[in-house]
């Protein structure tokens, strides 16, 4: 193909990426906005300002989408590492078994987990808990986190670590000063991107949380069912805006673009 | 220790957890579609729940609509994805731009992007304007419908948009592992283009194409937001029909959802077997 064509086929596909964005950005400032008008009759900050107010509770959802991914990530971290320690490193009986379990939760969909999840819960008086929609949670975050740890153990050489040992170090500090430094690009992409799986929850928080945990999604629903378009897009925005942070940061980091981060990816 | 006990100290947190709250989780609805619910009164389970889903007209129709919706979606995300990635393996100006924006897609999550269709597609949306100042429609209702109708386009659209840069993406790291070599020595025996592409490229991106054509497949197929937002009021994609029956203010057709959730789940173990045997052959065939 000549360079003039790539580049157009390169405009279309560009476009098509953005498309969905741009009315988002243009409700977001509209005021007045009826069809069959082409631009808003005002723009105006009024969407914007609702939205960051206190009494719409974005902020506060903004809030509580944040504590529950963080706090998603860390247990994931502190699950996920040490299996995908074994998975890499090891060959074992039953670790494909394991793989197995691991992958389940990615290809089954949520709906056949989570009525099942929700009796849990209830039993556990975790039912409409931060808590409880943070295991909840787990459920797509922890196999992600493991299997990609999985693939960044599987480059990682132990003897490293034996000659730290054989020269005294201790097995805390050896993972500090010697595995942690060598796994740790790895584990940040993982452990951003658990952020982002647990960050865009929809079904398991909302019945699991069953109403009373209203995250982002939930609420961005909520706006766009009651037909609110200019807020529900301010809102939508406010939204998309780690995932974009994050991906500020990789890309600043990572220069082998696609291939670090499509390790086992939720589609 | 034992490299046996360390293993088993390695793994034992991740499958407490994972056992205690995913497979738990599906034996709960598993036993409650037999209509086992001891809480209830009910101790006799059976097969009613199944009987009464599988006859109702709603539930076959959903089951069709969230197939055609997933088929749909992978087949035309797949196929422009493999474009896309031949395309971005390729230098010309502007892609780096391109490569920023695939990636920015893979961040967004499913609902903003089911909002944005919505708000372009609708019948009083971007596209319909644009055609009322071309002249093409007087009113909104002579705009064709794009968005929440029975054939599940919107949510069609959403999903080539959403999974076209997944699918590249993971073409793109299978395509720098394999290196152009393969090809090269293809061509150097006088293959064409074409059939270095047809005959050596696309074989040994067959695994990684499949592998990623059943995340999004599985995806589509059980995913509850998106058909929330986009889809039709009747008929509704699985997902939804289940949840409804969940959250039905009649507790007998609980046990129906729970059948549902259980019949869609069995399509994904069916998945989980596919996508098993695509990485098994990406085992052994492309390393």
């Amino acid at each position: 193909m000549r360079a003039d064509l790539r580049t157009l086929a390169g405009l279309a596909l560009a476009g098509f990426l953005v498309l969905p964005l741009i009315p988002l950005v243009g409700w977001s400032v509209a005021q007045g906005w009826r069809f069959p008008d082409l631009l808003p009759d005002r723009i105006s900050a009024q969407a914007w300002t609702f939205a960051l107010s206190p009494q719409s509770g974005v902020l506060a959802s903004f809030a509580t989408t944040t504590l529950i991914a963080a706090t998603t990530t860390l247990l994931a971290i502190l699950i996920g590492l040490p299996a995908g320690r074994a998975l890499g490193m090891y060959r074992f009986r039953g670790r494909s078994l394991v793989l197995l379990l691991l992958l389940a939760p990615a290809l089954l969909p949520g709906i056949a987990v989570v009525f099942g999840l929700h009796g849990m819960m209830l039993r556990l008086g975790l039912a409409g808990t931060i808590p409880g929609v943070i295991l909840a949670h787990l459920v797509p975050v922890l196999p992600y986190m493991t299997l990609v740890m999985a693939a960044v153990f599987a480059r990682f050489d132990p003897a490293f670590e034996d000659q730290a040992r054989s020269l005294g170090a201790t097995p805390w500090q050896t993972f500090r000063t010697v595995t942690l430094p060598a796994i740790l690009p790895g584990l940040m992409i993982a452990a951003l991107f658990a952020f982002l799986v647990s960050w865009s929850q929809y079904l398991l928080t909302l019945s699991i949380g069953g109403g009373r945990v209203q995250t982002l999604p939930l609420l961005l629903f909520s706006f766009a069912s009651a037909g609110r378009n200019d807020i529900t897009a301010a809102i939508a925005l406010l939204y998309i805006l780690p995932g974009l942070l994050i991906l500020a940061v990789i890309a600043r980091r990572i220069t082998g673009r696609g291939a670090a981060l499509t390790e086992r990816l939720h589609p | 220790m034992t490299d046996r006990t360390r293993l088993a100290l390695l793994l034992a947190p991740a499958l407490l957890v994972l056992g205690g709250l995913f497979l738990t989780g599906l034996g709960l609805t598993l036993l409650r579609s037999f209509r086992y619910m001891p809480a209830l009164g009910l101790t006799d389970p059976d097969l009613s729940a199944y009987v009464a889903i599988l006859t109702a007209p709603g539930f076959l129709t959903s089951l069709t609509l969230s197939l055609w919706i997933a088929t749909t979606s992978t087949l035309i995300a797949a196929t422009l994805a493999l474009a896309t990635a031949l395309l971005l393996r390729q230098t010309f100006p502007g892609r780096a731009i391109i490569s920023f924006l695939v990636q920015l897609n893979l961040t967004i999550p499913h609902i903003v992007g089911a909002i944005g269709i919505l708000y372009l597609f609708s019948q009083s949306g971007s596209f319909a304007r644009l055609a009322h100042a071309a002249g093409l429609i007087a009113t909104p209702a002579q705009f064709p419908i794009l968005t929440q109708d029975p054939t599940g386009i919107g949510i069609i659209l959403l999903y080539v948009w959403k999974e076209l840069p997944f699918i590249t993406l993971i073409l793109l790291a299978n395509m720098q592992a394999l290196g152009d070599d393969h090809e090269s020595v293809a061509r150097s025996l006088g293959a064409s283009r074409w059939q270095a592409f047809r005959h050596v490229l696309l074989p040994m991106l067959m695994p990684g194409l499949l592998a990623a054509s059943t995340l999004v497949f599985a995806f589509a197929f059980g995913a509850y937001e998106v058909p929330l937002i986009l889809g039709a009021h009747a008929p509704k994609a699985l997902p939804v029909l289940a949840w409804q029956a969940s959250t039905d203010t009649d507790l007998a057709t609980r046990p129906e959802a729970m059948a549902m959730a259980v019949v869609i789940a069995l399509i994904g173990v069916a998945l989980l077997a596919l996508y098993a045997r695509a990485l098994a052959k990406g085992g052994s065939g492309a390393r």
